[in-house]
C-alpha cells in the first residue's frame, strides 16, 4: 500500500444533501408550527390515559340484551346502504355517458356533468346528511339521499373514465354496420363497460354499510340515531353493543362484496 | 479450521434435505460442492452460517461452535463467514458503494448505519476492493444499473470486506453467460487464495466447478456421497453423483434449471 | 329441415345460465328492493313538502356569506394542523406496526396482534372514532388527532405491511449473512425497497387526514368541520355554503398537490 489514496465517500453531492436538508427542515418546521399553535392545552393530556380507560371501564360489559333494539336498526341501515348504491347506480349512468370526453353530446353538457361529479364527491356524506335533514326532516329518507349524492359521483367518475378507455375498434365496428347512436353504444360501448360498472357497484355498496352506520349521526336515520341516543343517556354498555355489532356488519360486508367481486370478476 | 460434523436438516414439510454430512476443511483451499437439484447443496451452505437453522449436528469455525451460538455470538460469528449469492441478492434501490459497506454492518452502530456514516478506512478498503474487482469508478451507480457480471462483483466485494475466515459461496455463476461465469470463477478463486481463506462453492456447472476446485465433495439426496481432489473425479463418480448419464460427452456446460 | 329449425332462433346467452336460478335472483332482488323501500316510509306527500323546503334552502343558501372570514379561517388552519402532526405521528408509528402486520419479519402474536389492531382501525368510520374520543376526551382538536392517526394506522398497517410482505428475500438474506443484527437487517435489507411506497404512502394520507379533518368536526373533534355544523344548527345557509366551498377547494388543492408529488415520485 504505497500510494496513498483518500477517497471521500458521501452517499449523497452536496445539492442532493442540501435538497434533503431543506425538505426535511420544512416538513419539521410545519410540525414544530402545528404542534405550537394548534388549540391543545398539553398539560392535560397526561390525564388521557386515564380517562381512555374509564370509558372503557363504563362501556364493559357489552349489554347483549340489546341486541333486540340493535336489529331492527341494523336492518335499516343495511337497506339504506343497498338503496341508495341501488339509486346511485341508476343515476350515476346518465351522468357517465354525459362526462365522458368520447360519448358527451356538447363541451357544455361534459361541463356540467363534471360540477355534478366533483360536487358529490368533494362533499362528505355527512354534509350530504345535513342538507337533506333539512329538507326531508330526520330519517332513513334523508340518509339514503345523502348516501345517493355521495356515490353518484365516486360511481360516476370512474364508470366514466372506463367509457373514455374503451376500444374504438369495436365501436367502429358497430358503427360499420350502419347501426344508429343508441345501438351503437348499446353493442359497442355497454358491453366493454359492464365490468366495471358491477365491480364499482358492489365496491360502493361495501363503502355505503361503512357510511350509513354513521350518518345517523346528524340525524340521517340507521344505527348511527341509536348510538347518539345511547351516548346522549349515558348508556356506555349500550354503546360498546352497537360497535361491536356495526364492526361485524362491516366485517360481514367486505367480505359479501369481496367474494360477488370474486364470482363475477 | 473448519469442520461440519453430521449436519441433518429436516424441513417442517418433512423434507429431509441433509442427512448427516460430515466435512473438514484444515487449510485455504477452493471446495466445489457438486450435487443434483435439491440435494441439500443449498441447505449445506446455509445451516454453516444458520440462514437456515440446522436440524442437529455441529459447526465449529477456527474451534468456536457455531451451531451453539445465539444473539449477539451468532452475529459476530456470521462476520467472520463471507456468502456470495446465486441472484447476487444486492441492495437494488441503493449504489454499489452502500452494498459493499453493509458488509460492515457488524461493526457500525445503528445511527451510524442509518445516516451513511463509516470509518473512512472502511471506505478506503471499499475503494480498494473495488479497484480489485475491476469496478473502479461504479461506486455511485446504483445495483439495479448494473450488468449481472458487474452485480456479482459487488456480491464478492461485500463478503470480502467483512474479513472473512471462510467464503460460503452458493451458485455463484448460474445466471451468467459462460464467459462472464469463468471469470467470476477465477476472481473468486483467486481473491480467496490472496487472503488465505477457504471457500465452500455450490455449483451445477461440472467442469468450472472442477477446474477450480481443490477438492470435490459429492453430494446426493442430502449425503456426502464423494470427497476428494478434482483428479478422481471419474465419470462413474459423476455417475454416482448425478446419476445415470453419458459423462464422456460433458464439455464445458451442463445447464441444469436450479430450483 | 324441421330439426333444423330451432336452431336458427337465436337468443344471447344469459348472464345467469340456468333460467331457474335466474328467476329466483331477479323475482329475490325485486322483492328485497320493494320491501326496502316500503320498509323506508317513503311517502311521496312528505317528499312533496321537502320540494318548497328545498328551494327555500338554496334560497337561503345564495350568495354565499364570507363575513366570518376570521372563524373560517381559524377552522382551516385548525384542520391543517390536525392533518399536520396526526399524519406525523401515523406515519412514525406505521413503521413498527407495518413491520409488526409483516408475515415474513414479524413473530406469531405480534402479526396477530397488529393484524387484529389493524381490522380494527379500519372497520370503523373515522366519524365514529372520533365521536367516541370526544366522549373519552371531551371537545377540540386532540380527540381529532387522534381519530385521524387512528384511521391512518390502519390504512398505513395494511398497505405498507403487505407491501413489506413483497419484499425480494434475498436481500433480506444477505444482509443476514453480513452478521447484522435485527434492526440493521431491516435498515438496508426492508427498508430500502419499500422506501418509495412509504413516502407516497405518506403524502396519500396527508391528503386523506386532511380531508377527514374537515368533517370530523361535525361531532365536536376540532377543524373547520364544527364551523358548518354551528351554521347549519344557526340556519346560516349562506355562511354553511361559504365553508362548504372553503372545504371543496382545499380538498382538491390537496388532491392535485398529493397525486402531482406521488406522480413524481414513480
Amino acid at each position: 500500500m504505497t500510494a496513498v489514496q483518500k477517497h471521500i465517500w458521501k452517499r449523497f453531492s452536496r445539492k442532493e444533501s442540501l435538497e434533503r436538508y431543506g425538505i426535511e427542515l420544512v416538513v419539521l418546521l410545519f410540525f414544530l408550527w402545528a404542534t405550537r399553535s394548534v388549540d391543545i392545552y398539553w398539560p392535560f393530556i397526561a390525564d388521557a390515559p386515564h380517562q381512555a380507560v374509564d370509558l372503557v371501564k363504563r362501556m364493559l360489559p357489552p349489554n347483549f340484551s340489546f341486541t333486540g333494539d340493535i336489529i331492527p336498526a341494523m336492518i335499516e341501515t343495511i337497506n339504506i346502504a343497498t338503496l341508495s348504491t341501488l339509486f346511485a347506480l341508476i343515476l350515476s349512468f346518465p351522468i357517465a355517458v354525459l362526462n365522458a370526453r368520447n360519448t358527451t353530446p356538447h363541451p357544455t353538457v361534459q361541463a356540467i356533468a363534471r360540477v355534478i361529479v366533483v360536487t358529490s364527491r368533494s362533499v362528505n356524506e355527512l354534509v350530504w346528511g345535513l342538507i337533506f335533514v333539512v329538507f326531508f326532516g330526520p330519517g332513513a329518507v334523508a340518509g339514503i339521499a345523502a348516501l345517493t349524492m355521495r356515490s353518484l359521483g365516486f360511481m360516476a367518475k370512474l364508470v366514466s373514465e372506463s367509457i373514455e378507455e374503451i376500444d374504438h375498434g369495436q365501436v367502429e365496428a358497430i358503427r360499420a354496420t350502419g347501426a344508429n347512436g343508441a345501438k351503437v353504444f348499446l353493442f359497442g360501448v355497454l358491453p366493454q363497460i359492464m365490468p366495471t360498472i358491477m365491480g364499482t357497484t358492489i365496491f360502493r355498496w361495501d363503502i355505503n354499510i361503512r357510511q350509513s352506520s354513521v350518518i345517523g349521526l346528524v340525524g340521517a336515520g340507521g344505527i348511527g340515531i341509536l348510538l347518539t341516543s345511547s351516548m346522549n343517556l349515558f348508556r356506555w354498555q349500550n354503546v360498546s353493543m352497537i360497535l361491536i355489532s356495526i364492526f361485524v356488519v362491516v366485517l360481514a360486508g367486505e367480505y359479501v362484496s369481496a367474494s360477488v367481486r370474486k364470482k363475477l370478476i | 479450521m473448519f469442520s461440519v460434523k453430521n449436519l441433518v436438516k429436516i424441513y417442517p414439510t418433512g423434507q429431509h434435505a441433509l442427512k448427516g454430512c460430515s466435512v473438514d476443511i484444515d487449510k485455504a483451499q477452493i471446495v466445489s460442492i457438486f450435487g443434483p437439484s435439491g440435494a441439500g447443496k443449498s441447505t449445506f451452505i446455509r445451516c454453516i452460517n444458520r440462514l437456515v437453522e440446522p436440524t442437529s449436528g455441529k459447526v465449529y469455525l477456527d474451534g468456536v461452535e457455531i451451531t451453539g451460538l445465539k444473539g449477539k455470538d451468532l452475529h459476530e460469528a456470521r462476520r467472520k463467514m463471507g456468502m456470495i449469492f446465486q441472484e447476487y441478492n444486492l441492495i437494488e434501490r441503493l449504489t454499489v458503494m452502500e452494498n459493499v459497506l453493509s458488509g460492515r454492518l457488524g461493526y457500525v452502530g445503528f445511527l451510524q448505519a442509518m445516516f451513511r456514516r463509516f470509518p473512512q478506512d472502511y471506505v478506503d478498503e471499499a475503494f480498494h476492493l473495488l479497484e480489485r474487482v475491476g469496478l473502479e469508478g461504479y461506486h455511485n451507480q446504483r445495483a439495479d444499473a448494473l450488468s449481472g457480471g458487474q452485480r456479482q462483483r459487488v456480491g464478492i466485494v461485500r463478503a470480502l470486506i467483512q474479513h472473512p475466515k471462510i467464503l460460503l459461496v452458493d451458485e455463484p455463476t448460474s445466471g451468467l453467460d459462460p464467459k462472464t461465469a469463468m471469470i467470476i470463477m477465477q476472481l473468486i478463486a483467486d481473491l480467496a487464495k490472496e487472503k488465505g481463506i477457504p471457500a465452500i462453492v455450490n455449483i451445477h456447472d461440472v467442469a468450472l466447478g472442477q477446474q477450480y476446485a481443490d477438492r470435490i465433495i459429492g453430494l446426493t439426496e442430502g449425503e456426502v456421497v464423494f470427497d476428494g481432489p478434482p483428479s478422481e473425479v471419474t465419470a462413474e463418480t459423476l455417475t454416482q453423483i448425478y446419476g445415470e448419464e453419458d459423462w464422456s460427452k460433458t464439455i464445458r456446460k451442463v445447464e441444469d434449471e436450479e430450483e | 329441415m324441421s330439426s333444423s329449425s330451432s336452431s336458427t332462433v337465436w337468443k344471447r346467452d344469459h348472464f345467469i345460465k340456468n333460467p331457474f336460478l335466474r328467476w329466483t335472483v331477479i323475482i329475490l332482488v325485486t322483492a328485497y328492493v320493494l320491501y326496502a323501500l316500503n320498509d323506508m316510509n317513503l311517502n311521496w306527500a312528505r317528499m312533496k313538502s321537502g320540494l318548497p323546503r328545498a328551494v327555500d334552502f338554496f334560497h337561503r343558501m345564495f350568495p354565499p356569506d364570507f363575513s366570518r372570514w376570521t372563524m373560517i379561517q381559524r377552522g382551516v388552519l385548525e384542520s391543517l394542523q390536525m392533518a399536520i402532526i396526526s399524519t406525523t405521528i401515523s406515519i412514525i408509528l406505521a413503521v413498527p406496526l407495518s413491520l409488526g402486520a409483516a408475515r415474513n419479519i414479524s413473530v406469531r402474536w405480534v402479526y396477530l396482534l397488529s393484524r387484529a389492531f389493524v381490522v380494527v382501525a379500519r372497520s370503523f368510520p373515522p366519524i365514529l372514532v372520533a365521536i367516541i374520543f370526544v366522549k373519552a376526551f371531551g371537545f377540540g382538536p386532540f380527540p381529532g388527532i387522534l381519530t385521524l392517526a387512528f384511521t391512518a394506522l390502519g390504512f398505513m398497517g395494511k398497505l405498507l405491511g403487505e407491501a413489506i410482505e413483497n419484499i425480494d428475500p434475498g436481500q433480506v438474506e444477505a444482509i443476514r449473512a453480513t452478521g447484522a443484527n435485527w434492526f440493521k437487517v431491516q435498515l438496508y435489507g426492508v427498508a430500502p425497497q419499500v422506501l418509495p411506497r412509504y413516502v407516497g404512502l405518506s403524502i396519500y394520507l396527508l391528503d386523506i387526514n386532511l380531508r377527514a379533518s374537515t368533517i370530523i368536526g361535525i361531532v365536536g373533534a376540532g377543524g373547520i368541520g364544527g364551523a358548518l355544523f354551528n351554521a347549519f344548527h344557526r340556519y346560516e345557509y349562506d355562511t354553511a355554503l361559504a365553508i362548504l366551498i372553503v372545504i371543496i377547494a382545499i380538498v382538491l388543492v390537496m388532491e392535485f398537490i398529493s397525486s402531482k408529488v406521488r406522480g413524481r415520485l414513480q
